[in-house]
Protein backbone atom coordinates (compact mmCIF):
# COMPACT_ATOMS: atom_id res chain seq x y z
CA UNK A 1 0.00 0.00 0.00
CA UNK A 2 3.02 1.77 0.65
CA UNK A 3 3.25 1.98 -3.20
CA UNK A 4 -0.26 4.46 -3.46
CA UNK A 5 0.85 6.95 -1.44
CA UNK A 6 3.98 7.30 -3.44
CA UNK A 7 1.83 7.79 -6.59
CA UNK A 8 -0.39 10.28 -4.34
CA UNK A 9 2.73 12.32 -3.99
CA UNK A 10 3.27 12.54 -7.58
CA UNK A 11 0.24 14.08 -7.64
CA UNK A 12 0.66 16.15 -4.96
CA UNK A 13 3.51 17.21 -6.62
CA UNK A 14 1.39 18.91 -9.18
CA UNK A 15 -1.24 20.15 -7.15
CA UNK A 16 1.26 22.10 -5.05
CA UNK A 17 1.65 23.85 -8.64
CA UNK A 18 -1.74 24.68 -9.96
CA UNK A 19 -3.81 24.49 -7.15
CA UNK A 20 -4.41 28.22 -7.03
CA UNK A 21 -6.15 27.23 -10.87
CA UNK A 22 -7.83 24.31 -9.38
CA UNK A 23 -8.92 26.39 -6.19
CA UNK A 24 -10.77 29.05 -8.49
CA UNK A 25 -12.36 26.39 -10.69
CA UNK A 26 -13.63 24.69 -7.92
CA UNK A 27 -14.55 27.18 -6.08
CA UNK A 28 -15.93 29.76 -8.30
CA UNK A 29 -18.59 27.94 -9.61
CA UNK A 30 -20.56 27.10 -6.08
CA UNK A 31 -20.32 30.50 -5.31
CA UNK A 32 -22.08 31.21 -8.38
CA UNK A 33 -24.79 29.03 -8.11
CA UNK A 34 -25.26 30.00 -4.61
CA UNK A 35 -24.94 33.73 -5.23
CA UNK A 36 -27.57 33.75 -7.97
CA UNK A 37 -30.18 31.61 -6.50
CA UNK A 38 -29.45 32.43 -2.97
CA UNK A 39 -29.97 36.24 -3.76
CA UNK A 40 -32.39 36.19 -6.70
CA UNK A 41 -34.68 32.63 -5.48
CA UNK A 42 -34.13 33.69 -1.85
CA UNK A 43 -35.96 37.10 -2.33
CA UNK A 44 -38.93 35.25 -3.70
CA UNK A 45 -38.81 32.03 -1.45
CA UNK A 46 -38.34 33.79 2.26
CA UNK A 47 -37.55 31.04 4.73
CA UNK A 48 -37.62 27.05 4.03
CA UNK A 49 -37.73 24.53 6.56
CA UNK A 50 -37.16 26.98 9.53
CA UNK A 51 -34.36 28.71 7.70
CA UNK A 52 -33.47 31.31 5.28
CA UNK A 53 -32.78 30.12 1.89
CA UNK A 54 -29.31 30.96 1.65
CA UNK A 55 -29.06 28.79 5.06
CA UNK A 56 -30.98 26.47 2.94
CA UNK A 57 -28.38 26.11 -0.04
CA UNK A 58 -25.26 26.75 1.31
CA UNK A 59 -24.43 23.55 3.22
CA UNK A 60 -25.39 21.30 0.11
CA UNK A 61 -22.74 24.27 -1.79
CA UNK A 62 -20.24 22.15 0.07
CA UNK A 63 -21.55 19.00 -1.22
CA UNK A 64 -21.49 20.25 -4.78
CA UNK A 65 -18.35 21.75 -4.60
CA UNK A 66 -16.56 18.24 -2.72
CA UNK A 67 -18.96 16.14 -5.92
CA UNK A 68 -17.44 17.95 -8.64
CA UNK A 69 -13.92 17.89 -7.61
CA UNK A 70 -13.52 14.06 -6.99
CA UNK A 71 -16.00 13.69 -10.40
CA UNK A 72 -13.21 16.18 -12.47
CA UNK A 73 -10.31 14.40 -11.44
CA UNK A 74 -11.01 11.07 -11.52
CA UNK A 75 -13.00 11.15 -14.93
CA UNK A 76 -10.69 14.25 -16.88
CA UNK A 77 -7.65 13.93 -14.94
CA UNK A 78 -7.58 10.58 -15.18
CA UNK A 79 -8.55 10.31 -18.70
CA UNK A 80 -5.93 12.88 -19.92
CA UNK A 81 -3.31 10.60 -17.29
CA UNK A 82 -4.41 7.71 -19.09
CA UNK A 83 -4.85 7.92 -22.63
CA UNK A 84 -2.81 11.37 -23.34
CA UNK A 85 -0.22 11.94 -20.91
CA UNK A 86 0.50 7.94 -20.37
CA UNK A 87 1.66 9.08 -16.78
CA UNK A 88 -0.22 5.80 -15.27
CA UNK A 89 1.76 3.95 -17.78
CA UNK A 90 5.16 5.45 -16.97
CA UNK A 91 4.01 5.68 -13.12
CA UNK A 92 3.23 1.61 -13.24
CA UNK A 93 6.77 0.77 -15.02
CA UNK A 94 8.00 1.95 -11.07
CA UNK A 95 7.71 -0.48 -8.23
CA UNK A 96 3.92 -0.18 -7.89
CA UNK A 97 1.24 -2.54 -8.57
CA UNK A 98 -1.85 -1.56 -11.24
CA UNK A 99 -3.99 -1.87 -7.69
CA UNK A 100 -1.84 0.88 -6.18
CA UNK A 101 -1.83 2.84 -8.94
CA UNK A 102 -5.86 2.85 -9.18
CA UNK A 103 -5.71 3.65 -5.72
CA UNK A 104 -3.29 6.97 -6.09
CA UNK A 105 -6.00 8.42 -8.53
CA UNK A 106 -9.07 7.35 -6.26
CA UNK A 107 -6.75 9.47 -2.72
CA UNK A 108 -5.86 11.96 -4.93
CA UNK A 109 -9.99 12.30 -6.19
CA UNK A 110 -10.53 11.75 -2.16
CA UNK A 111 -8.48 14.58 -1.35
CA UNK A 112 -10.01 17.19 -3.89
CA UNK A 113 -12.96 16.63 -2.92
CA UNK A 114 -12.38 16.93 1.27
CA UNK A 115 -10.32 20.20 -0.03
CA UNK A 116 -12.30 22.31 -2.04
CA UNK A 117 -15.61 21.36 0.30
CA UNK A 118 -13.73 22.39 3.10
CA UNK A 119 -12.87 26.15 1.04
CA UNK A 120 -16.79 26.65 0.15
CA UNK A 121 -17.40 25.36 4.00
CA UNK A 122 -15.39 28.50 5.02
CA UNK A 123 -16.90 30.77 2.44
CA UNK A 124 -20.18 30.21 3.58
CA UNK A 125 -19.32 30.18 7.84
CA UNK A 126 -17.55 33.39 7.15
CA UNK A 127 -20.60 34.52 5.12
CA UNK A 128 -22.40 33.55 8.10
CA UNK A 129 -24.36 30.77 7.01
CA UNK A 130 -23.70 27.88 9.40
CA UNK A 131 -25.03 28.59 12.67
CA UNK A 132 -23.83 25.20 14.01
CA UNK A 133 -20.56 24.05 15.04
CA UNK A 134 -21.29 20.16 14.12
CA UNK A 135 -20.11 21.89 11.17
CA UNK A 136 -16.38 21.03 12.21
CA UNK A 137 -17.85 17.12 11.28
CA UNK A 138 -18.37 17.90 7.85
CA UNK A 139 -14.41 17.61 6.38
CA UNK A 140 -14.24 14.20 8.39
CA UNK A 141 -17.81 13.10 6.47
CA UNK A 142 -16.80 14.51 3.15
CA UNK A 143 -14.29 11.48 3.02
CA UNK A 144 -17.33 9.30 2.39
CA UNK A 145 -18.62 10.84 -0.51
CA UNK A 146 -15.50 11.50 -1.68
CA UNK A 147 -14.59 8.39 -2.15
CA UNK A 148 -18.00 7.34 -3.90
CA UNK A 149 -17.77 9.51 -6.30
CA UNK A 150 -14.08 8.87 -6.79
CA UNK A 151 -14.72 5.58 -7.54
CA UNK A 152 -17.75 6.14 -9.66
CA UNK A 153 -15.77 8.40 -12.07
CA UNK A 154 -13.02 6.42 -12.41
CA UNK A 155 -15.08 3.64 -12.91
CA UNK A 156 -16.94 5.35 -16.23
CA UNK A 157 -13.61 6.85 -16.92
CA UNK A 158 -12.25 3.06 -17.44
CA UNK A 159 -14.81 2.37 -19.64
CA UNK A 160 -14.93 4.77 -22.67
CA UNK A 161 -12.00 5.26 -25.34
CA UNK A 162 -13.06 8.69 -25.83
CA UNK A 163 -12.64 11.52 -24.21
CA UNK A 164 -15.99 13.44 -25.27
CA UNK A 165 -18.09 10.19 -24.07
CA UNK A 166 -16.93 11.88 -20.65
CA UNK A 167 -19.73 14.33 -21.49
CA UNK A 168 -22.34 11.67 -20.98
CA UNK A 169 -21.63 10.95 -17.61
CA UNK A 170 -21.52 14.72 -16.33
CA UNK A 171 -24.46 14.98 -18.06
CA UNK A 172 -26.40 11.78 -17.38
CA UNK A 173 -25.35 11.36 -13.69
CA UNK A 174 -23.91 14.22 -12.30
CA UNK A 175 -26.26 16.82 -13.54
CA UNK A 176 -29.27 14.37 -12.05
CA UNK A 177 -27.73 14.04 -8.65
CA UNK A 178 -27.40 17.57 -8.23
CA UNK A 179 -30.55 18.50 -10.32
CA UNK A 180 -32.98 16.19 -7.61
CA UNK A 181 -30.46 15.52 -4.77
CA UNK A 182 -32.06 17.88 -2.91
CA UNK A 183 -30.17 21.26 -3.08
CA UNK A 184 -32.56 24.07 -3.72
CA UNK A 185 -35.79 22.36 -2.01
CA UNK A 186 -36.50 19.87 0.07
CA UNK A 187 -37.10 16.37 -1.48
CA UNK A 188 -40.18 16.22 -0.37
CA UNK A 189 -41.87 17.86 -2.54
CA UNK A 190 -40.68 15.76 -5.49
CA UNK A 191 -42.93 12.89 -6.67
CA UNK A 192 -42.46 9.91 -4.39
CA UNK A 193 -40.45 7.45 -7.23
CA UNK A 194 -37.91 10.44 -7.48
CA UNK A 195 -37.26 10.20 -3.63
CA UNK A 196 -37.10 6.62 -4.01
CA UNK A 197 -34.75 7.00 -6.31
CA UNK A 198 -32.42 9.19 -4.50
CA UNK A 199 -31.50 6.69 -2.21
CA UNK A 200 -29.14 5.65 -5.24
CA UNK A 201 -28.18 10.08 -5.20
CA UNK A 202 -24.48 9.76 -3.54
CA UNK A 203 -25.08 14.08 -3.58
CA UNK A 204 -28.76 13.29 -2.03
CA UNK A 205 -26.76 11.61 1.01
CA UNK A 206 -24.11 13.87 1.11
CA UNK A 207 -26.25 17.09 1.09
CA UNK A 208 -28.95 15.63 3.70
CA UNK A 209 -25.57 14.86 6.21
CA UNK A 210 -23.84 18.44 5.28
CA UNK A 211 -27.19 20.09 5.90
CA UNK A 212 -28.47 18.58 9.38
CA UNK A 213 -24.57 19.21 10.67
CA UNK A 214 -24.28 22.69 9.43
CA UNK A 215 -27.90 23.69 11.00
CA UNK A 216 -27.48 21.89 13.77
CA UNK A 217 -30.17 19.09 13.31
CA UNK A 218 -28.88 16.08 14.08
CA UNK A 219 -30.58 12.87 14.27
CA UNK A 220 -30.54 9.32 13.96
CA UNK A 221 -31.10 9.29 10.88
CA UNK A 222 -27.67 10.60 9.58
CA UNK A 223 -26.13 7.37 10.41
CA UNK A 224 -28.54 5.88 7.51
CA UNK A 225 -26.94 8.33 5.36
CA UNK A 226 -23.59 7.40 6.30
CA UNK A 227 -24.71 3.70 6.08
CA UNK A 228 -25.66 4.19 2.14
CA UNK A 229 -22.87 5.97 1.64
CA UNK A 230 -20.32 3.22 2.87
CA UNK A 231 -22.05 0.64 1.73
CA UNK A 232 -21.74 2.18 -2.35
CA UNK A 233 -17.95 2.62 -1.38
CA UNK A 234 -17.64 -1.48 -0.40
CA UNK A 235 -19.86 -2.59 -2.90
CA UNK A 236 -17.92 -0.99 -5.64
CA UNK A 237 -14.32 -0.85 -4.20
CA UNK A 238 -13.30 -3.37 -6.12
CA UNK A 239 -14.50 -2.24 -9.67
CA UNK A 240 -12.17 0.76 -10.46
CA UNK A 241 -9.16 -2.06 -10.54
CA UNK A 242 -11.31 -4.52 -12.56
CA UNK A 243 -12.22 -1.80 -14.95
CA UNK A 244 -8.68 -0.20 -15.42
CA UNK A 245 -6.71 -3.62 -15.03
CA UNK A 246 -7.90 -3.66 -18.82
CA UNK A 247 -6.83 -0.54 -19.94
CA UNK A 248 -3.44 -0.27 -18.25
CA UNK A 249 -2.01 -3.92 -19.08
CA UNK A 250 -1.93 -6.01 -22.03
CA UNK B 1 27.27 -16.52 -16.65
CA UNK B 2 24.23 -15.65 -14.38
CA UNK B 3 21.31 -15.48 -16.33
CA UNK B 4 19.13 -12.65 -15.83
CA UNK B 5 16.35 -13.38 -18.24
CA UNK B 6 15.23 -16.67 -19.38
CA UNK B 7 12.19 -16.75 -21.97
CA UNK B 8 11.30 -19.79 -23.19
CA UNK B 9 8.41 -20.03 -25.75
CA UNK B 10 6.73 -16.88 -24.63
CA UNK B 11 2.75 -15.93 -26.50
CA UNK B 12 0.98 -13.21 -26.33
CA UNK B 13 -2.61 -12.58 -28.71
CA UNK B 14 -4.20 -9.07 -29.29
CA UNK B 15 -7.81 -10.83 -29.81
CA UNK B 16 -7.14 -13.05 -32.24
CA UNK B 17 -3.68 -11.46 -33.74
CA UNK B 18 -0.60 -13.66 -32.30
CA UNK B 19 1.55 -10.75 -31.36
CA UNK B 20 4.07 -13.44 -30.00
CA UNK B 21 4.15 -16.94 -31.45
CA UNK B 22 6.60 -19.03 -29.08
CA UNK B 23 9.50 -16.44 -28.23
CA UNK B 24 12.71 -17.60 -26.71
CA UNK B 25 15.78 -15.95 -25.36
CA UNK B 26 18.69 -15.80 -22.94
CA UNK B 27 19.84 -12.85 -21.68
CA UNK B 28 23.49 -13.17 -19.07
CA UNK B 29 23.88 -10.60 -16.68
CA UNK B 30 26.60 -7.51 -18.14
CA UNK B 31 25.61 -8.36 -21.36
CA UNK B 32 23.72 -6.08 -24.29
CA UNK B 33 21.30 -7.80 -25.82
CA UNK B 34 18.97 -6.45 -29.07
CA UNK B 35 15.82 -7.54 -30.38
CA UNK B 36 15.84 -6.74 -34.27
CA UNK B 37 12.78 -6.59 -36.32
CA UNK B 38 10.05 -4.72 -38.20
CA UNK B 39 7.08 -2.51 -36.52
CA UNK B 40 4.70 -5.19 -35.30
CA UNK B 41 7.09 -8.21 -35.21
CA UNK B 42 6.71 -8.37 -31.22
CA UNK B 43 9.75 -6.48 -30.19
CA UNK B 44 7.57 -4.00 -28.02
CA UNK B 45 5.75 -6.68 -26.52
CA UNK B 46 8.45 -8.90 -25.46
CA UNK B 47 9.92 -5.87 -23.83
CA UNK B 48 6.27 -5.00 -21.93
CA UNK B 49 6.50 -8.69 -20.78
CA UNK B 50 9.86 -8.15 -19.24
CA UNK B 51 8.71 -4.25 -17.39
CA UNK B 52 5.53 -5.64 -16.39
CA UNK B 53 3.17 -3.87 -18.71
CA UNK B 54 1.91 -7.17 -20.35
CA UNK B 55 1.06 -10.55 -18.64
CA UNK B 56 2.88 -13.88 -19.30
CA UNK B 57 0.18 -15.67 -21.60
CA UNK B 58 1.86 -18.60 -22.38
CA UNK B 59 5.05 -20.08 -21.83
CA UNK B 60 7.83 -19.01 -19.09
CA UNK B 61 9.57 -16.17 -18.22
CA UNK B 62 12.14 -15.46 -15.12
CA UNK B 63 13.66 -12.50 -14.59
CA UNK B 64 16.47 -12.51 -11.78
CA UNK B 65 15.54 -16.35 -10.83
CA UNK B 66 12.09 -15.43 -10.46
CA UNK B 67 9.28 -17.03 -12.07
CA UNK B 68 7.13 -14.30 -13.65
CA UNK B 69 3.28 -14.01 -14.79
CA UNK B 70 3.70 -10.36 -14.15
CA UNK B 71 6.71 -8.46 -13.22
CA UNK B 72 5.80 -7.46 -9.28
CA UNK B 73 7.32 -4.22 -7.91
CA UNK B 74 10.46 -5.95 -6.00
CA UNK B 75 11.43 -6.69 -9.57
CA UNK B 76 10.39 -3.22 -11.35
CA UNK B 77 12.55 -1.42 -8.43
CA UNK B 78 15.79 -2.86 -10.21
CA UNK B 79 14.79 -2.08 -13.32
CA UNK B 80 15.04 0.59 -16.11
CA UNK B 81 13.07 1.21 -18.80
CA UNK B 82 13.09 3.67 -21.58
CA UNK B 83 9.39 3.30 -23.23
CA UNK B 84 8.93 3.45 -26.85
CA UNK B 85 6.67 6.85 -26.14
CA UNK B 86 8.30 9.65 -24.75
CA UNK B 87 5.82 9.72 -21.54
CA UNK B 88 7.37 11.92 -19.45
CA UNK B 89 4.95 14.19 -16.81
CA UNK B 90 3.95 17.15 -18.94
CA UNK B 91 2.35 18.42 -15.46
CA UNK B 92 5.81 18.60 -14.21
CA UNK B 93 9.01 20.81 -15.41
CA UNK B 94 12.69 18.54 -16.03
CA UNK B 95 14.12 18.48 -12.51
CA UNK B 96 10.60 17.72 -10.69
CA UNK B 97 10.32 15.37 -13.00
CA UNK B 98 13.06 12.48 -12.52
CA UNK B 99 12.72 13.87 -8.77
CA UNK B 100 9.13 12.71 -8.67
CA UNK B 101 9.99 9.43 -10.25
CA UNK B 102 13.34 8.59 -8.20
CA UNK B 103 10.34 9.43 -5.31
CA UNK B 104 8.33 6.79 -6.84
CA UNK B 105 11.21 4.05 -6.44
CA UNK B 106 11.24 4.96 -2.70
CA UNK B 107 14.73 7.41 -2.88
CA UNK B 108 14.79 9.78 0.41
CA UNK B 109 13.97 13.50 -1.24
CA UNK B 110 17.34 14.92 -0.59
CA UNK B 111 18.76 12.03 -2.53
CA UNK B 112 16.47 12.01 -5.01
CA UNK B 113 17.17 15.89 -5.81
CA UNK B 114 20.89 14.73 -5.58
CA UNK B 115 20.94 11.53 -8.38
CA UNK B 116 18.32 13.46 -10.29
CA UNK B 117 20.65 16.33 -10.98
CA UNK B 118 23.63 14.22 -11.83
CA UNK B 119 21.58 12.33 -14.42
CA UNK B 120 20.87 15.62 -16.00
CA UNK B 121 24.56 16.44 -16.33
CA UNK B 122 25.27 12.69 -17.97
CA UNK B 123 22.98 13.32 -20.50
CA UNK B 124 23.80 17.13 -21.02
CA UNK B 125 20.42 18.34 -19.64
CA UNK B 126 21.46 20.29 -16.52
CA UNK B 127 20.73 23.81 -18.43
CA UNK B 128 16.79 22.62 -18.44
CA UNK B 129 16.49 21.98 -14.95
CA UNK B 130 13.31 24.44 -15.29
CA UNK B 131 12.35 24.07 -18.15
CA UNK B 132 8.79 22.22 -19.44
CA UNK B 133 8.68 18.88 -21.03
CA UNK B 134 6.89 20.79 -24.08
CA UNK B 135 9.81 23.29 -24.59
CA UNK B 136 12.20 20.13 -24.75
CA UNK B 137 13.26 18.89 -28.55
CA UNK B 138 12.67 15.41 -29.33
CA UNK B 139 16.46 14.81 -28.88
CA UNK B 140 16.09 16.27 -25.30
CA UNK B 141 12.73 14.56 -24.25
CA UNK B 142 14.57 11.16 -25.32
CA UNK B 143 17.97 11.90 -23.49
CA UNK B 144 15.19 13.02 -20.25
CA UNK B 145 13.82 9.56 -20.50
CA UNK B 146 16.93 7.87 -20.32
CA UNK B 147 18.07 10.07 -17.46
CA UNK B 148 15.08 8.90 -15.96
CA UNK B 149 15.30 4.84 -16.33
CA UNK B 150 18.60 5.29 -14.41
CA UNK B 151 17.78 7.14 -11.50
CA UNK B 152 16.92 3.63 -9.45
CA UNK B 153 20.62 2.44 -10.47
CA UNK B 154 19.39 -0.32 -12.65
CA UNK B 155 20.41 -4.24 -12.74
CA UNK B 156 18.29 -4.73 -16.18
CA UNK B 157 17.97 -1.76 -18.86
CA UNK B 158 15.27 -2.02 -20.86
CA UNK B 159 15.25 0.36 -23.81
CA UNK B 160 12.49 0.44 -26.64
CA UNK B 161 13.83 2.05 -29.70
CA UNK B 162 16.13 4.51 -27.55
CA UNK B 163 17.30 6.69 -30.39
CA UNK B 164 14.58 6.41 -32.97
CA UNK B 165 13.73 10.12 -33.51
CA UNK B 166 17.33 11.88 -32.78
CA UNK B 167 19.52 13.43 -34.84
CA UNK B 168 23.00 11.75 -35.64
CA UNK B 169 24.98 13.35 -32.81
CA UNK B 170 22.13 12.82 -29.98
CA UNK B 171 22.13 9.09 -31.67
CA UNK B 172 25.69 9.02 -31.18
CA UNK B 173 25.85 10.75 -27.23
CA UNK B 174 23.20 8.10 -26.20
CA UNK B 175 25.19 5.54 -27.88
CA UNK B 176 28.21 6.56 -25.94
CA UNK B 177 26.37 6.46 -22.64
CA UNK B 178 25.07 3.25 -23.00
CA UNK B 179 28.59 2.03 -23.66
CA UNK B 180 29.62 3.73 -20.72
CA UNK B 181 26.54 2.23 -18.67
CA UNK B 182 27.76 -1.38 -20.27
CA UNK B 183 31.22 -1.09 -19.15
CA UNK B 184 30.15 -0.22 -15.75
CA UNK B 185 28.51 -3.93 -16.39
CA UNK B 186 24.48 -3.14 -16.53
CA UNK B 187 22.86 -5.52 -18.24
CA UNK B 188 20.77 -4.03 -21.20
CA UNK B 189 18.29 -5.42 -23.40
CA UNK B 190 17.72 -2.64 -26.17
CA UNK B 191 14.71 -2.96 -29.30
CA UNK B 192 16.18 -1.08 -32.82
CA UNK B 193 15.31 -0.64 -36.34
CA UNK B 194 18.41 0.66 -36.70
CA UNK B 195 21.47 -2.02 -37.54
CA UNK B 196 24.13 0.52 -37.39
CA UNK B 197 23.01 0.48 -33.71
CA UNK B 198 22.54 -3.21 -33.27
CA UNK B 199 26.02 -3.79 -34.52
CA UNK B 200 27.40 -0.98 -32.64
CA UNK B 201 25.74 -1.89 -29.30
CA UNK B 202 24.52 -5.81 -29.10
CA UNK B 203 26.74 -8.38 -27.89
CA UNK B 204 24.19 -10.96 -28.96
CA UNK B 205 21.10 -10.27 -30.77
CA UNK B 206 17.49 -11.85 -31.98
CA UNK B 207 15.75 -11.25 -35.22
CA UNK B 208 12.12 -11.20 -34.92
CA UNK B 209 9.29 -11.38 -37.70
CA UNK B 210 5.81 -11.69 -37.00
CA UNK B 211 5.95 -13.16 -33.41
CA UNK B 212 8.84 -15.47 -34.06
CA UNK B 213 12.39 -15.54 -33.10
CA UNK B 214 14.33 -15.73 -37.25
CA UNK B 215 17.56 -16.34 -35.61
CA UNK B 216 20.20 -15.30 -33.28
CA UNK B 217 24.07 -15.02 -32.14
CA UNK B 218 26.45 -11.87 -32.11
CA UNK B 219 26.41 -9.51 -34.98
CA UNK B 220 29.49 -11.09 -36.79
CA UNK B 221 28.15 -14.20 -36.89
CA UNK B 222 24.56 -13.37 -38.42
CA UNK B 223 26.46 -11.94 -40.70
CA UNK B 224 28.88 -14.77 -41.17
CA UNK B 225 25.95 -17.60 -41.45
CA UNK B 226 23.16 -15.60 -42.98
CA UNK B 227 25.05 -14.19 -46.23
CA UNK B 228 28.15 -13.71 -48.20
CA UNK B 229 30.97 -11.72 -47.23
CA UNK B 230 30.69 -8.83 -49.93
CA UNK B 231 27.45 -7.22 -51.79
CA UNK B 232 27.29 -5.07 -54.51
CA UNK B 233 24.39 -2.30 -54.51
CA UNK B 234 22.62 -1.90 -58.30
CA UNK B 235 20.94 1.32 -58.02
CA UNK B 236 19.24 0.98 -60.39
CA UNK B 237 15.27 0.45 -61.51
CA UNK B 238 14.88 -3.35 -61.78
CA UNK B 239 13.71 -2.58 -65.53
CA UNK B 240 17.17 -0.98 -66.15
CA UNK B 241 18.99 -4.22 -64.92
CA UNK B 242 19.57 -7.44 -67.47
CA UNK B 243 17.14 -10.05 -66.76
CA UNK B 244 19.94 -12.62 -67.29
CA UNK B 245 21.81 -10.77 -64.01
CA UNK B 246 20.41 -13.66 -61.70
CA UNK B 247 21.42 -16.47 -63.61
CA UNK B 248 25.16 -14.79 -64.34
CA UNK B 249 25.62 -14.42 -60.32
CA UNK B 250 24.45 -18.22 -59.68
CA UNK B 251 26.67 -19.25 -62.39
CA UNK B 252 29.49 -17.12 -60.71
CA UNK B 253 28.62 -18.57 -57.49
CA UNK B 254 26.91 -15.29 -55.72
CA UNK B 255 23.66 -14.90 -54.84
CA UNK B 256 21.15 -12.24 -56.28
CA UNK B 257 18.31 -11.11 -54.05
CA UNK B 258 16.10 -8.19 -55.24
CA UNK B 259 15.47 -5.37 -52.64
CA UNK B 260 13.23 -2.72 -52.65
CA UNK B 261 12.65 -2.20 -56.67
CA UNK B 262 16.72 -2.44 -56.49
CA UNK B 263 19.02 -5.86 -56.52
CA UNK B 264 21.78 -7.23 -54.34
CA UNK B 265 24.70 -9.28 -55.40
CA UNK B 266 26.40 -11.64 -52.66
CA UNK B 267 29.51 -13.04 -53.13
CA UNK B 268 32.43 -14.37 -51.67
CA UNK B 269 34.91 -12.90 -54.28
CA UNK B 270 33.29 -8.64 -54.19
CA UNK B 271 36.33 -7.81 -56.31
CA UNK B 272 36.42 -10.28 -59.07
CA UNK B 273 32.55 -9.51 -59.43
CA UNK B 274 33.18 -6.04 -59.47
CA UNK B 275 35.33 -6.04 -62.49
CA UNK B 276 33.02 -8.55 -64.40
CA UNK B 277 29.59 -6.94 -63.78
CA UNK B 278 30.72 -4.07 -66.46
CA UNK B 279 30.73 -6.92 -69.06
CA UNK B 280 27.36 -7.94 -67.69
CA UNK B 281 25.74 -4.58 -68.70
CA UNK B 282 25.94 -3.16 -65.34
CA UNK B 283 27.90 0.49 -65.02
CA UNK B 284 29.93 0.59 -61.97
CA UNK B 285 28.97 4.36 -61.31
CA UNK B 286 25.79 2.91 -61.00
CA UNK B 287 26.85 0.33 -58.35
CA UNK B 288 28.23 0.16 -55.41
CA UNK B 289 30.63 -2.50 -53.69
CA UNK B 290 31.05 -3.27 -49.32
CA UNK B 291 30.98 -5.58 -47.00
CA UNK B 292 27.84 -7.23 -46.13
CA UNK B 293 26.34 -6.54 -42.57
CA UNK B 294 23.40 -6.76 -40.43
CA UNK B 295 21.71 -5.08 -42.77
CA UNK B 296 21.67 -7.57 -45.18
CA UNK B 297 21.44 -10.53 -42.98
CA UNK B 298 18.03 -8.81 -41.54
CA UNK B 299 16.57 -8.05 -45.40
CA UNK B 300 17.48 -11.56 -46.27
CA UNK B 301 15.51 -12.83 -42.97
CA UNK B 302 12.79 -10.58 -42.97
CA UNK B 303 11.74 -10.49 -46.44
CA UNK B 304 12.32 -8.36 -49.43
CA UNK B 305 11.26 -5.18 -50.46
CA UNK B 306 9.40 -4.48 -47.51
CA UNK B 307 10.40 -1.00 -44.94
CA UNK B 308 13.07 -2.04 -42.94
Amino acid sequence: MIGAFRVLSRHWQVFARTWLHNLMFNVAEPLLYLSALGFGLGMLIGDIEGVSYLQFIAPGMVALSAMYSATFECTYGTFLRLHYQKTLQAILVGPVTVGEVIAGELLYGMFKSVLFGVVILIVVSILGLVPAVTAVFIPLFLVLPGAVFSILAVCYTAMIKNIDQLNYYITLAIMPFFLFGGLYFPVGNLPDWVQQLNWLNPLYHSIEVCRALALGQISDRLWVHVAVLSAMIIVLARLPLRLMKNRLLV
Amino acid sequence: MKQIVVAESLTKHYGDFPALKGVSFNISEGECFGLLGHNGAGKSTTLKMLYGLARVESGQLRLFDHPISLTPPAIKQILGVVPQEDNLDPDLPVLENLITYARLFGIGRAQAREKSLAMLRFMGLDAKEESLIDALSGGQKRRLVIARALLNSPRLLILDEPTTGLDPQGRHLVWQKLRGLKSEGVTMVLTTHYMEEAAQLCDRLVIMHEGLVLTEGTPSELVASHVLPFVIEIRLPLDAIPDDIGDRVNAFGGEALPVMEGLFLYTREGNRLWQQIGDWGLPQHSCFLRPASLEDVFLRLTGRGTEP
